[in-house]
Parts: structure tokens; C-alpha cells; sequence
């Protein structure tokens, strides 16, 4: 790991400053990406910042519409918190399956949505909910903060602060994991609302999280695993690696979304 | 750079040093302060060697900075048992029931099985299993771990197995 300046700043302000006044640097959250990238020299930051005194990006609200999340709530609070429980169990399920315990309980959030791993499952969630993206400047919707592999629409010196999810009637998250990294080798959220079905993966995609479109139509129409028989996932954009071909990936986003219809069935 | 004022409890014990803001938390440990019993096996954050606590929670202590544990409770497994005095009862188990071969990863089994115990007074054979996926053993089959935490836990509930 190359040597860095090391800040701990107690306000988003704070924080914003110095990522403006010192281009090169980053922002760490619980670290869990962060460094092994540092570890294997991928990145080289002149300067840290440590997220982790910040008291106004922790916590969870719900009211009848929206679970907010702020961006520094880690994986395994998330999955133990009543109100996330209540009101999108599906999320506490998602959170609690992330990678390990250890990785659980530093893991954050925010450093999850901000490193917009392609493999990983809060993407897909925040996708199929229709999230909002709470940062210090501005409220993004989730389908234009997403932008590809690890790439978001923040900019250099813009913080995640927090996360607000719609909450829907039903949902369901499964994933199959690769199981030496336990990253999704496909993950299916599934969300059905009063007005609106939503199906969102990762894992599969070559450029991150993505909505299946055909699924949510006809699953609109009939929320029911029969409705979805007929329709064959495109191949084409899928990714092919030495875990799993194309193929298999197109394969396992039919299965999942139908175990995950299933689950919202039993509801 | 820098050198960093870094304030923490290590085993209950005041630890002050001035460290560079890279050191990671398994290296301020064992390098700095010789408590060595904490292993680094993969040192790439998938095998559970280097499990210790922060503030009771269970993290692989090779994927975090010394700093991120500023002011922080940090316990080590020297800090489960006196070294003269009698093992810690998840230590003994895993005697009795054969958890260990070649011991490399115990260390980090006890600190996250302890945890799971401690969070999980519930928990049954899968939960166990699943709870204790972030440590990997290469001797034993996992039988023998999965067995010892079970019988701590269900002496716990004073109950028998």
C-alpha cells in the first residue's frame, strides 16, 4: 500500500472540502473494496478520508412511503434494523447475505452504492425499487446515477449521504453466489408495487445492474412465475467468464426471478 | 506523510502510537505490539486468520486500517484467555472435539465463533455454518469446529445437545 494523508473529518462539509482542496484524494468508508484495491496498488490516493465520524450519515427512517438509509449504515445493521425489517424485508435478507459476517459488519452502504461493483446485490435492489440517491448536492434517481462498470455520476468532490428506497408491496431477493468471493454470480430483486412490477439483476450484466424489461411487463400483467415461461433472456449483453458462461447466467435470471415471485406469492 | 496519533484499548490495556496512516490494524498488532497470536493466512481478506474485534464485532483485522480502530475497544484472542490460566471455553472445545489440526486459523475461529455466540445465542448447526463462513479451515473438515461451538452454545442455554 502506498503511504497517504489520513483525514477524519465530523461534518459532510468537512468532508466535501477536503476532497475539493486535494484531487487525488479518496473517500473510505468501512474499506472493504477499498482496500484491497489500495493493497494491490490499483489505487494509489494521496489522501484519505475516513467517513466513519460522521454523524449525519448514519441512521434509518421509514414512513409509509420511503425507508431512508444513510450511507454509512453498515451491512449487518441494515439486516438487523426493525425498520428495515418492517418495511422491505427483502433488503434485511440482501444485506444479511452480503459476502461474510466479518465483511458485514464493516461494509457500508454508501461505500457499496458509491464503488458500484458490478457483482454486487445493493445495485439490484435500488434498481428494482426505484432508490433515490441522496448526496451532498443533489437527489439522483438510480437510473441515472448507475453509469457501467464501478461507474456512477458522482462527481470528484460529491458525497453519498444517504438512500431512499420506495417500499413496495412485495419483494424478493435471491442470489446464486460465486462461492469463493460470494458476490453475486447473478442476483434477481424483484419488486411488485400497486402500480408497477420491477425485475433488476446483477452480476450478469457487462455493464452492471439492469432491469429486465420483458419480465416486468408481463409479470405486470400476471404476477405469477407462468407468466414469465414463454420469455427468453437475452444472451447478448451478458457477461462470459470462468464461472459462468452467458448462457448459464440467462438461465439462472429465469430461475431466480421465478423463486423470487414465488417468495412474494407466499406473502 | 503524516505520522498519525493513533489511541486505542487493545485487550482492555491503553495502547498510544504514532503510526503511518497505512499500517493495517493486523500489523500494528503483531509488528508493533508483538501480540502475535492474531495469524495472517490469506492476507487478501478471505480466510478469517486475522479475525479480532472492534468494539465486539467480528472483522478481519488485515482489511482495516489501524486508524479506522482510533479510540476504539479492540480484543485480540490473547485477550479471551490468561495465558497461565484455564483455556476460554470455546478454546476447550475445540480441544475436546477436535476443531484444530494445525491451528493456524484457530485464532481467528475462536474470535468469530465467540461473536457468533455472543450475537447469536439462538443460532442452530446451520446457522452455525453459515454464521462461520467468513474462516476457512484446510485440516479438519469443519466437523469438529461446528460441533465445539454448538456444545459452548447449547451449555449456554443449559440445555443438552
Amino acid at each position: 500500500m502506498r503511504p497517504f494523508d489520513y483525514h477524519r473529518p465530523a461534518t459532510v462539509a468537512d468532508a466535501c472540502a477536503l476532497l475539493a482542496s486535494r484531487p487525488e484524494a479518496k473517500l473510505i468508508a468501512g474499506g472493504q473494496s477499498l482496500l484491497p484495491t489500495l493493497r494491490l496498488r490499483l489505487a494509489a490516493p494521496s489522501d484519505l478520508v475516513d467517513l466513519s465520524q460522521i454523524a449525519e450519515l448514519r441512521g434509518v427512517t421509514a414512513d409509509s412511503q420511503t425507508l431512508r438509509i444513510g450511507a454509512m449504515m453498515r451491512h449487518a445493521e441494515i439486516a438487523e434494523a426493525l425498520d428495515v425489517r418492517q418495511a422491505i424485508p427483502a433488503l434485511a435478507t440482501l444485506a444479511g447475505g452480503i459476502g461474510d459476517r466479518q465483511v458485514r459488519n464493516r461494509g457500508t452502504l454508501g461505500g457499496s452504492i458509491a464503488n458500484n461493483d458490478p457483482a454486487a446485490c445493493y445495485p439490484a435492489a435500488a434498481l428494482a425499487l426505484g432508490a433515490s440517491i441522496r448526496t451532498s448536492k443533489r437527489q439522483i434517481a438510480i437510473g441515472d446515477y448507475l453509469r457501467g462498470l464501478y461507474e456512477t455520476c458522482l462527481e470528484s468532490d460529491e458525497i453519498v449521504t444517504a438512500v431512499s428506497f420506495p417500499i413496495p408491496k412485495r419483494a424478493a431477493y435471491y442470489k446464486f453466489q460465486q462461492p469463493a468471493s460470494r458476490f453475486a454470480l447473478v442476483g434477481v430483486f424483484v419488486a411488485q408495487f400497486a402500480d408497477r412490477v420491477r425485475v433488476a439483476v446483477t452480476g450478469a450484466g457487462m455493464s452492471g445492474a439492469f432491469r429486465v424489461s420483458e419480465f416486468e411487463a408481463a409479470l405486470q400483467q400476471s404476477f405469477t412465475t407462468s407468466a414469465l415461461q414463454a420469455i427468453k433472456v437475452d444472451e447478448a449483453n451478458l457477461a462470459s467468464d470462468l464461472h459462468a458462461s452467458a448462457a448459464y447466467r440467462a438461465h439462472l435470471i429465469k430461475v431466480l426471478t421465478r423463486r423470487g415471485v414465488d417468495q412474494c406469492l407466499e406473502k | 506523510m503524516e505520522p498519525v496519533k493513533l489511541q486505542l484499548q487493545v485487550n482492555d490495556q491503553d495502547v498510544a502510537e504514532e503510526i503511518p496512516a497505512n499500517l493495517l490494524l493486523v500489523e500494528l498488532l503483531r509488528e508493533r505490539l508483538g501480540l502475535t497470536g492474531t495469524h495472517v493466512g490469506c492476507d487478501t481478506a478471505q480466510c478469517g486468520a486475522c479475525t479480532v474485534w472492534i468494539d465486539g464485532d467480528a472483522v478481519k483485522s488485515c482489511n482495516v486500517l489501524a486508524v479506522q480502530a482510533h479510540e476504539r475497544a479492540v480484543t485480540t484472542i490473547e485477550g479471551m484467555a490468561q495465558a497461565d490460566g484455564p483455556l476460554h471455553e470455546l478454546q476447550a472445545a475445540f480441544k475436546r472435539h477436535h476443531g484444530l489440526q494445525c491451528g493456524f486459523c484457530t485464532p481467528g475461529m475462536i474470535m468469530s465463533a465467540a461473536e457468533l455466540i455472543r450475537k447469536r445465542p439462538d443460532a442452530n448447526e446451520a446457522q452455525i455454518r453459515e454464521g462461520m463462513d467468513g474462516n476457512l479451515c484446510r485440516c479438519t473438515g469443519y466437523k469438529g469446529i461446528v460441533e465445539a461451538v454448538m456444545e459452548v452454545l447449547s451449555a449456554q442455554r443449559g440445555g443438552q445437545r
